[in-house]
This record gives structure tokens, C-alpha cells and sequence, in this order.
């Protein structure tokens, strides 16, 4: 308490008499300069920059941040996303290569380097914060590492020092159908002729699991054999892992973060507006207040079209076979609770759906995960926040693909075009060669997204037309569907139009 | 890194963890939660224990006992002799509690009996549910081995960390899930498990402090999983739509194969790919079997890269509605090419022969989904041959798909897409189907071998890969009451008539031969000891590298 008071009378000048500061104190005074253009940012700023700079460098770099989020929940490839940041990183966070001899280098530099530490500072502080601020740095920096000019790449991932063993010609010619099996992976035929030019390194697995996942490395006795062209890659990944360690490391010095009231309510702010999609989607900010939503009608909702492909998918599944699977339970749950049905109606609603078992088993196997979901137990902060949020086209598209026996994800991405058909034909009524066409396409270019909505437009064409026409809806909120609770609601809205007008009106 | 310990952070994220509830994290108090891995076995009923054992009067086992003591050699046997066996058994209390020998063990069942008439008693343990405490009871009092148990987890003779910080978790008689126990030495692990007669219970990671202790630290990365083996879980119930023979919780003889082609496949790539050397393979007790990866760096992986090993691993994918559910890269990737040759043979004996997955019409419209789209004339050609004559063996089918494609319009038919999806094929009805959730987190709880499966009262017990893989049967491992009877039994092995020396050697043996040694369960404990026994040699010599380089650097780094 004392102490406290006694630091608090000068805090500018406290940082220089702390003798355990001083070795950061005198880093104050030395410049950094920055050799290349991309930046592992190992060495945190020292320099002084002024609160206008602090918030407006860090609005910047949020802005690209978040946009290149974007483009991943869209799906967009790497090059379409390059293309598409491409504008947008040259207004806000330009960064010109060495041979450029633009004069703002320095300035640039110093922007990236200084940004990207205002926004650790802000993203440390929870898990979820953190994981997803490295997913996005990661993209960004491949991205420009992608977009870098060879000679300059190669010279920036030689100060890298990342050592790396080349495999010894002989060792090359020993494995080398083994080698020639994994340098072609992804390859065009034909483009790897000089299989014997090309170099291999030589490093634990445990350096590159990314690529040992998607087996693009030789295993052998724990040791990966990486090709040259994925050097890439393990830069990248060598990035991101370095970035986790090191907003760990922030996280942890946050409490003790020695700061006036100047820079927090910035911070805070800064990510506030940095939250995901589904986040936003908790409790009833989706459900429809007029809607009746009870286990009883659940059945007339599927019905009438209220539900994506997804969901309507694991409802009949639940109705043919009286069961799901763990995380089919658990995506079509959360879509309920997220429609605004009420955690007795939703228990009430599985133990109908179970009837093949006993309340017992009921009880005792299920109970609990549905009471969980809904935040009735669990941990302390299950329990405040109400347990967890209903699963976004983003979560689903991305995350626990289904395996043998499992119906939940999304259909338009993890069914094959043949069961995709039959599932829009039979079970949502969709027979339109054009819509099925259309779907076809979307599917094969990826974009699961735009098949959905193509079929939320065609479910619904009728009521789009005339909530133009009479100016219900604006363009804004008919805008793509990525989240299936806004699929249910928009339907559910545009159907009972004429009911509720007021309803409509005021949200979006 | 943040990944390992995102379980028990993810209370405080906004955002849903999946895993939440796979595994409930949230588990303050001790709650109902039923385990992910297996979602049907509670609700099957017990599929009932042989009783059709021959029923041995307690008065023969009494006698079996009794017998050294009248007959031959140790007839002379001094009165005393006994009082002096019961003083090293104190100086030895450790072992003999823990592996309490025959006398003990007639004793126990005596006071056990409720029944006055000893054939009724007997029988009993036959009619017996696997699940009955007082069997049950029995068996982790005499049979378990705690000692090899503890040796496994703890690394070391003597209490570490590595054990002492190890969750825990009992499923109890209720169903009620008990999670975050830990013990400093197996003695206490075994006291509560006796106290409390979980119907079974499951081992977790090794967190940064004592799980008991984790409500009273301050901040969430203070508890936090440091590590745990690397495990995988295969269940034949991921086998649904490819086994004929038997479906749910059932398994027979015909469709284990798919676990043993299974374990080859993913014990070869975790040795020659990626350098693992303790690999502990154990039957699940019902319908699936778990590797245990215990080396030093496979248990301290985070949950990237345990996710890296189960993606590099997992080939089939895709759900029940998503058809092909391989489709690989060409060429293929070494470990596939690998894997394709273990499993070449199987596929034809044990899929083709075995299962005969194609015989009905219905079934064959699978096997011709699987071939490829463009090859609409290849497809007709073979539905119509088949059609004619119906009730064709898969094999013969299978062989029909290359007889056919030489035939028909020759010109037409690309041979190499063929053969990749017949390649396809063959993986998709053979390559190993891993519950890939298990693998993926470092704080995944798995039931720890030698506990006893309650539905079918058969134990946990490891199979011995390199030198019976192939001969290990489901069917035929010992349950809790066929071991039980096992040690009642039990006859001490007659000693050689052989004079003088053969006194001497009698009490030896006596002294030494502990219950599960009676047992069939003997195998296996045999093989679980030298296993653990390989596994902390191979950690002594890790740690003497560490010291030895630490000193080393140590003396260089004098100031």
C-alpha cells in the first residue's frame, strides 16, 4: 500500500530510478532500425511515439486485421484474399520492399513494428484473444511474406537463424522414391523434373506439424525431410509459434502493466471491437420474441423451411435414427437454444427425440450436456456466461469435421454432391435444376456460403420480392447469411411478414 | 503454449469450446458425465457371463491349501516355520499387501461367503454381475498391480511429480464422474479406489501442481496440463457400415481383425515415423483397444502437435452422408504406401473372405459408388454381370472390377484411376478408424488399463504386439470372475520329491508366489512389467544425460 503510493507520485520518472528497469530504460535510447521489411518482432519498441500515434496506428493495423478475418470466414483462396487486401494494406499499413528506394521506409517500418505491439498488448488477455490475434498476424505475414521479393525473402529468412540440417546427397539417394513421393505432393505432373537438384533439410518433427499433418514432409525415426519450396511454411509456422510464446509471456506481465489512465481505456476499446461473429450471437439477441418456440413445434419450424441445410439435416437424422452423436447434439442444441428455446423445453424436446432409451440413460448420459450448454452447471464462469453460444457457418465449416456416422457440419461442405441433392430434394424441397446447378458450382469452388444462401433465396423468393418492394428490408439486411441462427431468423421473419411488421422494422 | 492449456482457460473465453463438454472442464463438483469415447456401452445390457463353469466345492480349495502342509516333503515342517513366515511377510508388508498370498486369499473368501452352503457360494461368483462390488473388490484388492501401475506413470521407484500430480478420475457405483484425484503413491490410489469401488477409472495428464490443490491458486495458468502419454482409441463401432458380422457394442472374432490390422498399421508409423519406442497397446475391454505412447517426448507434445500425429494419421474422412470417404493425393504418401502394403493381405482374407461386404445387391451399389464417376460404362458392365448372377462373392466381385475393365472397350478405360480408387478401396475398408478426439488434447482422460470393464467383466489387459498381435482374442481374456475362481483353484505346483533340498525351495516359492501369479492374468502383468521396466531404464538414462550435460555446462558457465 505504501509502496504503491510511493511509485505513484512520479511514474514517468519511476521507470529510470526502478534499478531492475534500468536494462529496459537504457534500451530507450538505442534506435532500431529495420534491414528488412518483413519483421519476426523479436525486439519490442523503446522509442517514444505520442498517444494520437499509439491510437491511430493501432485502428490501422485492427482495420487489416480484421478484414483478413473476414476473408477467411468467407473462404476466400490465399489469392483471391491477397488480391482483395491488397488496396486496403497499401491505405493503412504500407510496406515497400528495400529495392523500392521509396523515402517513407523507415516511417513504415516503424508503424508495422510499433502497431503490432500496441495490439499484442491488447489481444494478450484472454485465450481466445490471443489465439485468434496469432491466427490473423500468421495470415498477415504470410501473406507478405508470399508478396515478398525473392532475393529480399531469402536474405530476411537467413537473419532468421533458424538452423536446419541439408540432407547429405547420399542420404538423398538412399530414400529417394521415398523423397520423390513427397516433393511431388500438390505438384502439377511434370514440374518436378530435378528432383536430384532440389534441397532438402533435415529437423525434428516437432518444428513442423503443420506440414507434417497434411503429410507434406518424409517422416523417418522422428525426423522430418522438408523440401526446399516448404521452407516457406516453417517460417511461417516458426512465426506463429514464436507470437503464441511470446503473448503468453504478455499476458502474463498485463497485470502488472505500469500505466495511467491514458492508455488502458484504449486498449480496452481496442479489443472490444475486435469480437467474432458468433460472439455477438449470445443469448436471445437472435430469437424472435413473438415466435412461439417449444419442443412441440419444432417439427412445424423444420417444416416449413425455417432451418438451414444443416440443421434440418441433423433434425430428420434425429427423427429417423432417435439419436445423435456427440457433436451433432451439441451444434443442434446450441442452434435451439440460439432459435430461443428455453433449457426445460430443449431437455424436454431430446428426451422426446431419445425415445428409444430409458429416462434412466437419459439422465444419467445426456442431462448434463444439454444443463452444460446451457450454462445451468459447469464452471463458475459457464454458469455466468450462460454457457456457450450457438455455433457460427465459420465454426461449424471449420472445426470437428464429421467423421463415420456423424451427421453434424454442413452439408454443402461435407456431404458429397449426390447426398447433397437428395438432401435438398427430399428433406427441404428444393427441385430446381438451376438452384442445384448453382449449388453444384458454389460447391466445387468452395464457397459453402453462397450455396446456402442461394438456396435461403430460393426457399424464400417470394418474400424477398415483396420486402423489397415495400421497403421492409433494407439491402443491408439481406445481406450473405453466415451464421445458421440468422438463416432461421431471417426466414422465420420474411414468412410471417404480414403478422408482425413492427418486428421486422426495427432490427437486422 | 497457449494450446496446451486451453481446457481449463476455456472457462473464462467467451466463445464455446467444443471440447467443453467432451470432456467438462468445468467439473467443480463432482457431476454426472457421461464419458466421450463410449456412447453406447452404458446403455447395453450386460451380455451376461458364461455360468456354465464346473462348480468346485470350497472344501477342495480348503484342502488345495491345506495340502503342502500334510503331504510329502513338508509334512515335518515345524510349527514354528509358520510364525517365521508371518515375520518376513511384515518386513516385506509392502509387496504382500499388495500381492497377498493363497492363505490369505481362502480366508477372505470364507468371511466373504454369504451363503452357509459352499456350493451355493461358488456359484455365486459365476452368476455374479462384473460390476458386484464385492467381486470387484477382490480384485483390486488381490489382482491389480498397483506397483507396475505406478511404476508406469511415475517414471521412477521412488514418488514424483509425474505421479503424484496425475488426475484421476472415478466412474462410481451411482455413475456419478469424480474428476481431479491424485495420490502420491499407489498405496493411496488403491485405498480409495477401494473405499469407493469405482466401476472403473481413467487416467489424465500430469498438471503443474497437485489437482487437489487447483481451487486454491490464484490464476488459471498455474494449473494448467503439462503432460501425458500420446493415446489413440480404436472402437469397432467406427466399423458400422463396413462389418457384416456383428454391429453396436458387439464384437466376434471376424470383425477384431480390423483392430489388429489397425494397431500394425498405427504402431508402425508411431515407431519407424516417428521415432517412438514405448508403445502400450491395451484391450479396452469391450470392443476397442487404446495405445498408450509413453516416451519421454510424445507425452509432453501440446495439442498442436498432437493433432499434427492424428491428422497425419487419419485417412478416412467424412461423415455418413459425405460417400467416398478416402480420396488421397497421388502419388501416395510413404506411410500410405506402407500402410497399403500391411494391409493388402488383410483386405482379401479378412474384408473380401471375412465380412464379404458386397454380397447383397443393396451392398454392391456401395462398391460401385466407390469407383470412379467417369467410368459410367465400367459401372454398367458390372451391375449388369452381377445382376445376372446373383449372390456372387465379394471376392469374385472384387476381381470382376479388373476382368471387366480389360475386356469392355479396352480403349476407354484409364487404368490408373482405376487403380487409385481400387487403392482407395481397399484403404477405405481397411486403414484404421481412429476416434480422433482422444488424440488430439493433452488433457484427454482414458481408462487406465487393468481396470475392469463393467459391462463385460472383462480386464483391461495389454496386448503384447510384436509377439502375439495376431493371436490375441477378445473373447478369450480373463474376466473378473474367471480370475477370481482361478486363484480358488489354484494348486501350489508339486514340489520335486527330490529330499533335502526340496523343503528349502517349497517355502521359498510359497513365500514368492503372489495371486495374480495363479492367474491367466499372469500373462499379462508379465508383460506390462517389462514393459515398465524398459520404459524407466530408458528415462534413468534420459535424466543421466541431463545431469551429466548440466554439470558439464555448469563448470562453464563459472563466474
Amino acid at each position: 500500500m505504501l509502496r504503491s503510493n510511493v511509485s505513484r507520485i512520479d511514474p514517468k520518472r519511476r521507470n529510470v530510478l526502478d534499478h531492475r528497469k534500468k536494462q529496459f530504460a537504457e534500451a530507450a535510447y538505442k534506435d532500431t532500425d529495420y534491414p528488412h521489411r518483413l519483421n519476426f518482432y523479436s525486439t519490442p519498441p523503446t522509442a517514444d511515439i505520442t498517444i494520437e500515434q499509439f491510437e491511430q496506428w493501432a485502428i490501422d493495423r485492427l482495420r487489416i486485421l480484421a478484414e483478413l478475418e473476414a476473408c477467411s470466414f468467407r473462404n476466400k483462396s490465399p489469392a483471391e484474399a491477397a488480391s482483395h487486401m491488397k488496396p486496403l494494406l497499401d491505405r493503412y499499413l504500407p510496406l515497400d520492399t528495400n529495392s523500392s528506394s521509396s523515402s517513407q521506409l523507415f516511417a513504415q517500418r516503424q508503424k508495422d513494428h510499433y502497431s503490432h505491439f500496441i495490439l499484442r498488448l491488447a489481444f494478450a488477455s484472454t485465450e481466445d484473444l490471443r489465439r485468434r490475434f496469432t491466427r490473423v498476424e500468421t495470415m498477415l505475414f504470410r501473406m507478405r511474406l508470399n508478396a515478398d521479393d525473392s532475393r529480399e525473402r531469402q536474405a530476411f529468412i537467413n537473419s532468421l537463424n533458424l538452423d536446419w540440417e541439408t540432407v547429405s546427397d547420399e542420404e538423398k539417394r538412399e530414400l529417394a522414391s521415398e523423397l520423390a513421393a513427397t516433393a511431388s505432393f500438390g505438384q502439377k505432373k511434370g514440374s518436378y523434373e530435378s528432383q536430384e537438384e532440389q534441397t532438402w533439410c533435415k529437423v525434428s518433427w516437432l518444428r513442423v506439424p503443420e506440414l507434417v499433418e497434411q503429410r507434406r514432409v518424409y517422416l523417418r525415426q522422428g525426423y522430418a525431410y522438408v523440401p526446399a519450396r516448404e521452407q516457406q511454411a516453417m517460417v511461417v509456422s516458426e512465426f506463429s509459434s514464436r507470437l503464441e510464446r511470446q503473448l503468453e509471456l504478455t499476458a502474463r506481465a498485463l497485470p502488472r502493466l505500469d500505466e495511467d489512465d491514458r492508455l488502458t481505456p484504449i486498449l480496452a476499446h481496442l479489443s472490444k471491437n475486435f469480437i467474432t461473429p458468433d460472439a455477438s450471437y449470445v443469448g436471445t439477441s437472435s430469437a424472435i420474441s413473438s415466435a412461439d418456440i417449444s419442443a412441440r413445434n419444432i417439427d412445424t419450424l423444420v417444416a416449413n423451411h425455417h432451418f438451414p441445410a444443416c440443421m434440418s439435416h441433423l433434425h430428420r437424422t434425429l427423427r429417423r435414427d432417435a439419436h445423435l452423436k456427440h457433436y451433432g447434439r451439441l451444434q443442434y442444441t446450441l442452434f435451439l437454444k440460439g432459435i430461443g428455446l428455453n433449457l426445460e423445453e430443449c431437455l424436454l424436446f431430446w428426451r422426446q427425440s431419445f425415445n428409444k432409451i430409458t429416462d434412466d440413460t437419459f439422465n444419467k448420459e445426456y442431462r448434463y450436456n444439454v444443463r452444460h450448454t446451457y450454462g445451468d452447471v459447469g464452471g463458475d464462469s459457464n454458469r455466468r456466461g450462460g454457457g456457450y453460444s450457438p455455433y457460427s457457418c465459420q465454426k461449424i465449416l471449420t472445426e470437428h469435421p464429421p467423421g463415420p456416422g456423424e451427421a453434424h457440419g454442413c452439408p454443402y461442405r461435407h456431404f458429397n454432391m449426390e447426398n447433397l441433392q437428395t438432401l435438398l430434394s427430399q428433406g427441404m424441397g428444393v427441385t430446381d435444376r438451376g438452384v442445384l446447378n448453382g449449388v453444384k458450382e458454389d460447391k466445387e469452388k468452395q464457397k459453402f456460403h453462397m450455396a446456402c444462401n442461394r438456396v435461403f433465396e430460393h426457399l424464400h423468393k417470394e418474400e424477398i420480392k415483396k420486402a423489397k418492394e415495400d421497403g421492409i428490408m433494407t439491402a443491408a439486411q439481406l445481406e450473405t447469411i453466415v451464421h445458421p441462427n440468422e438463416y432461421f431468423k431471417r426466414s422465420y421473419l420474411l414468412k410471417n411478414m404480414g403478422k408482425m411488421q413492427g418486428d421486422v422494422k426495427m432490427e437486422g | 503454449m497457449p494450446h496446451s492449456e486451453s481446457a481449463p482457460e476455456s472457462e473464462d473465453s467467451p466463445i464455446p469450446m467444443v471440447d467443453a463438454v467432451a470432456e467438462t472442464t468445468s467439473a467443480e463438483t463432482p457431476a454426472v458425465q457421461q464419458p466421450a469415447d463410449e456412447d453406447v456401452d452404458m446403455t447395453e445390457a450386460d451380455s451376461g457371463s458364461s455360468g456354465t463353469m464346473e462348480a468346485k466345492t470350497q472344501e477342495n480349495q480348503a484342502d488345495s491349501v491345506t495340502e503342502p502342509a500334510t503331504s510329502g516333503p513338508t509334512e515335518s515342517k515345524p510349527a514354528t516355520g509358520v510364525k517365521l513366515e508371518e515375520l518376513f511377510d511384515e518386513m516385506d508388508s509392502d509387496e504382500d499387501e499388495e500381492f497377498p498370498t493363497t492363505k490369505k486369499v481362502a480366508e477372505v473368501k470364507r468371511e466373504a461367503a454369504s451363503s452357509p452352503d459352499l456350493i451355493d457360494s461358488d456359484m455365486e461368483i459365476d452368476l455374479h454381475e462384473a460390476s458386484d462390488p464385492e467381486i470387484m473388490r477382490t480384485f483390486y484388492q488381490r489382482l491389480f498391480p498397483w506397483r507396475y501401475l505406478f511404476q508406469w506413470l511415475n517414471h521412477s521407484p521412488t514418488p514424483t511429480n509425474d505421479f503424484g500430480h496425475r488426475e484421476f478420475a472415478f466412474t462410481l457405483q451411482n455413475d456419478a464422474y469424480l474428476r481431479y484425484q491424485s495420490f502420491t503413491t499407489s498405496d493411496l490410489l488403491r485405498k480409495d479406489v477401494l473405499r469407493l469401488m469405482p466401476s472403473r477409472f481413467e487416467i489424465g495428464p500430469v498438471y503443474s501442481a497437485n489437482p487437489r490443490d487447483r481451487k486454491t491458486l490464484r490464476n488459471s495458468s498455474a494449473f494448467r496440463p503439462l503432460s501425458k502419454e500420446l493415446c489413440f482409441d480404436i472402437d469397432l463401432t467406427d466399423y458400422d457400415d463396413i462389418r457384416t458380422c456383428c454391429d453396436k457394442a458387439n464384437i466376434c472374432q471376424k470383425c477384431w481383425q480390423f483392430i489388429t490390422m489397425a494397431i500394425k498399421v498405427v504402431d508402425t508409423a508411431l515407431r519407424d515415423d516417428f521415432g517412438f519406442k514405448h508403445i502400450l497397446w491395451v484391450y479396452s475391454g469391450r470392443r476397442g483397444a487404446h495405445a498408450w505412447v509413453c516416451d519421454k517426448s510424445a507425452r509432453s507434445l501440446d495439442d498442436q502437435k498432437r493433432r499434427a500425429i492424428a491428422g497425419y494419421l487419419e485417412v478416412i474422412r467424412g461423415g455418413a452422408q459425405s460417400g467416398k470417404k478416402v480420396n488421397l493425393r497421388r502419388p501416395l504418401h510413404p506411410h500410405l504406401v506402407r500402410s497399403l502394403d500391411i494391409l493388402k493381405g488383410h483386405f482379401q482374407s479378412d474384408v473380401l473372405e471375412a465380412q464379404d461386404p458386397w454380397r447383397t445387391e443393396e451392398q454392391q451399389e456401395k462398391l460401385l459408388a466407390l469407383l470412379p464417376s467417369d467410368q459410367k460404362q465400367l459401372v454398367t458392365a458390372l451391375r449388369n454381370k452381377w445382376t445376372s448372377s446373383p449372390d456372387r462373392s465379394s471376392v469374385s466381385k472384387w476381381a470382376d472390377i479388373d476382368t471387366v475393365a480389360r475386356t469392355s472397350s479396352s480403349g476407354k478405360i484409364d487404368t490408373k484411376s482405376l487403380l487409385d480408387a481400387k487403392q482407395d478401396i481397399v484403404l477405405e475398408y481397411t486403414y484404421p478408424r481412429l476416434d480422433i478426439e482422444v488424440s488430439k488434447k493433452l488433457n484427454h482422460l482414458l481408462k487406465s488399463p487393468f481396470v475392469v470393464h463393467p459391462g463385460t467383466g472383462r480386464v483391461c489387459v495389454p496386448i503384447d504386439v510384436k509377439r502375439n498381435l495376431e493371436g490375441f482374442d477378445p473373447l478369450g481374456v480373463p474376466t473378473v470372475q474367471s480370475l477370481i475362481r482361478e486363484i480358488d483353484e489354484w494348486k501350489k505346483p508339486e514340489t520335486t520329491e527330490g529330499g533335502e533340498g526340496g523343503e528349502g525351495e517349497g517355502q521359498e516359492q510359497e513365500k514368492h508366489v503372489v495371486d495374480w501369479e495363479k492367474t491367466s492374468l499372469k500373462g499379462y502383468i508379465e508383460y506390462f512389467r517389462g514393459f515398465v521396466l524398459g520404459l524407466m531404464k530408458d528415462e534413468r538414462e534420459g535424466m543421466k544425460v541431463k545431469r551429466e550435460r548440466e554439470e558439464g555446462s555448469g563448470e562453464g558457465m563459472e563466474f
